[in-house]
């Protein structure tokens, strides 16, 4: 049983407690400071966060002391000659018939540590952070140095190996608006899940891209996009260019994985190998970030609807949670104890968690809800909250 | 500087470090080597200026903020500050 929750909100870290029955939360961690990403480490209990300084880049910053102190860690950095396409030049002599011939190359520089992972309990001290422009970068020693995962970042889908020069292949991955914030139109990696069953296995998840797949440990790396649908390019089947908000795992059944896209809810119960898609946009299941799936029962997930993608806030006015038991054929909407009037939250991708019977989210409005019978009835954690980020258990 | 670095860097507060004359680069890298990581928070990975931070020498804004190599004389004051375009 869980009895913790981490809150990465706009002005800092906020953890909840659990007292019996009761959640209390603590005075704010890391008070100021955008936290973009909290979570605890089920191996050692280590919490971590992201923090998003506005003016001193970003940072990761851990307590191993459950949240009484926390120190900053040294700073994830690319490597000399790290360089990535951006969108191609719009001059007069474009030729759109070959962009491959006229990128734009830049530096790459952290601009948002976005995710953390954790490796299994065979690799103590393997992390895994996603980055703001696209980077997978792997810790062997609890967050001490880290790497770029090279493979992934030199990948053909991105113009290939630009340590060595020039692009030999289109670029493929585009910007996400979350990169907005920081000046630039980049893509983010928001999403990496380890297979439980063997560390080498690892799906991440990119905006705008899609769901890339290793199974030699990040030697190599494939798309894993088959089945996917978009709706803003002229091929909705195209290999690359989705856009999943978020990508998760259920752990006792790692070929069942689960995506909140931009297009629609899909699901896959062959390791990413195909997806389907299971929204019902008639019971408001379609738009939305966060997706939250069963730790043992890979047919369960829950999505908090939201309409989109021009409004992106509660239908309606009142917030739901939708739950699917049966691999998304059908979903039950509930609403029991969360507002249904004048309620214009969204809830971003890392803001819904799933611990056992519990599930936890918090939305951009300030206002976090619990549930302790698998989303069927919510109470409220508190209405005056900054905006929330991510809601992790730990 | 700025005392919102103070956060970070306890030890630099109210302390006025005199270092030798020379770019910008080189005195925020004699900063550094006294504050261990006192660099990452005011430059970028490639050692160019973070967009949301500020420096002057005396009442000059620096102008190159990619590699730093504005001089700073021996009587030179290098001032830090958190630009007020956000972050």
């Amino acid at each position: 049983m869980a009895n913790i929750i981490l809150l990465g909100t706009r002005k800092g870290t906020v953890l909840f407690d659990r007292t019996n029955s009761t959640w209390q939360p603590r005075p704010i961690s890391h008070q100021g400071v955008p936290v973009c990403y909290a979570a605890c480490d089920p191996r050692d209990g280590t919490l971590w966060a992201s923090l998003d300084h506005g003016h001193w880049g970003p940072k990761l910053s851990r307590s191993q002391d459950g949240g009484a102190t926390w120190e900053d860690m040294p700073p994830i950095k690319y490597p000399e000659g790290a360089r990535y396409i951006v969108k191609y030049l719009p001059t007069p002599d474009f030729d759109p018939t070959s962009p491959e011939g006229q990128p734009e190359y830049r530096d790459a520089t952290v601009f948002k540590i976005w995710n953390i992972a954790f490796g299994s309990t065979d690799q103590p001290g393997r992390l895994y952070a996603g980055t703001i422009p696209g980077g997978l970068f792997i810790s062997n020693d609890g967050g001490m140095n880290w790497e770029l995962n090279r493979p992934l970042w030199n990948h053909e889908s991105r113009g290939g190996d630009l340590f060595n020069g020039d692009a030999t292949s289109e670029n493929r991955w585009q910007g996400s608006p979350a990169s907005v914030d920081y000046g630039v139109f980049e893509p983010g990696i928001h999403s990496i899940i380890v297979d439980p069953r063997d560390p080498a296995h690892i799906h991440v998840a990119a905006s705008t891209a899609g769901v890339i797949e290793t199974g030699d440990g990040g030697q190599t790396w494939a798309g894993r996009n088959k089945g996917m649908l978009m709706d803003y390019l002229p091929n909705p089947e195209a290999e690359w260019g989705h856009d999943p908000h978020f990508v998760t795992g259920c752990p006792d059944q790692p070929d069942h994985l689960w995506q909140q896209n931009h297009c629609g809810v899909f699901f896959s119960d062959d390791g990413a190998r195909t997806w389907r898609k299971v929204s019902l946009p008639d019971a408001g299941v379609h738009f939305g970030f966060p997706i939250a799936v069963d730790e043992h029962d890979g047919r369960t997930a829950w999505v908090v609807p939201a309409r989109g993608d021009s409004e992106r806030m509660a239908i309606g006015g009142g917030l739901s949670v939708s739950r699917t038991t049966d691999g998304g054929r059908s979903w039950q909407s509930f609403r029991n104890g969360l507002p249904q009037q004048n309620a214009y939250d969204i809830v971003l991708r890392h803001a819904l968690d799933v611990a056992g019977d519990c599930l936890c989210f918090g939305s951009t409005t300030g206002n976090v809800y619990l549930s302790e019978d698998r989303g069927e009835t919510w109470r409220c954690l508190g209405n005056n909250l900054p905006p929330v980020y991510s809601v992790r258990f730990g | 500087m700025t005392h919102h670095l103070y956060r970070f860097f306890p030890e630099l507060e109210d302390q006025t470090i005199t270092v030798p004359a020379g770019s910008v680069a080189e005195v925020l890298r004699a900063v550094d080597t006294m504050t261990p990581g006192f660099t990452d928070y005011i430059l970028d990975e490639h050692g160019a200026l973070r967009q949301h931070v500020n420096l002057c020498i005396n009442d000059h804004i620096v102008i190159d903020k990619k590699r730093l190599s504005d001089f700073v004389p021996n009587d030179g004051t290098v001032y830090i500050f958190q630009a007020l375009s956000g972050g």
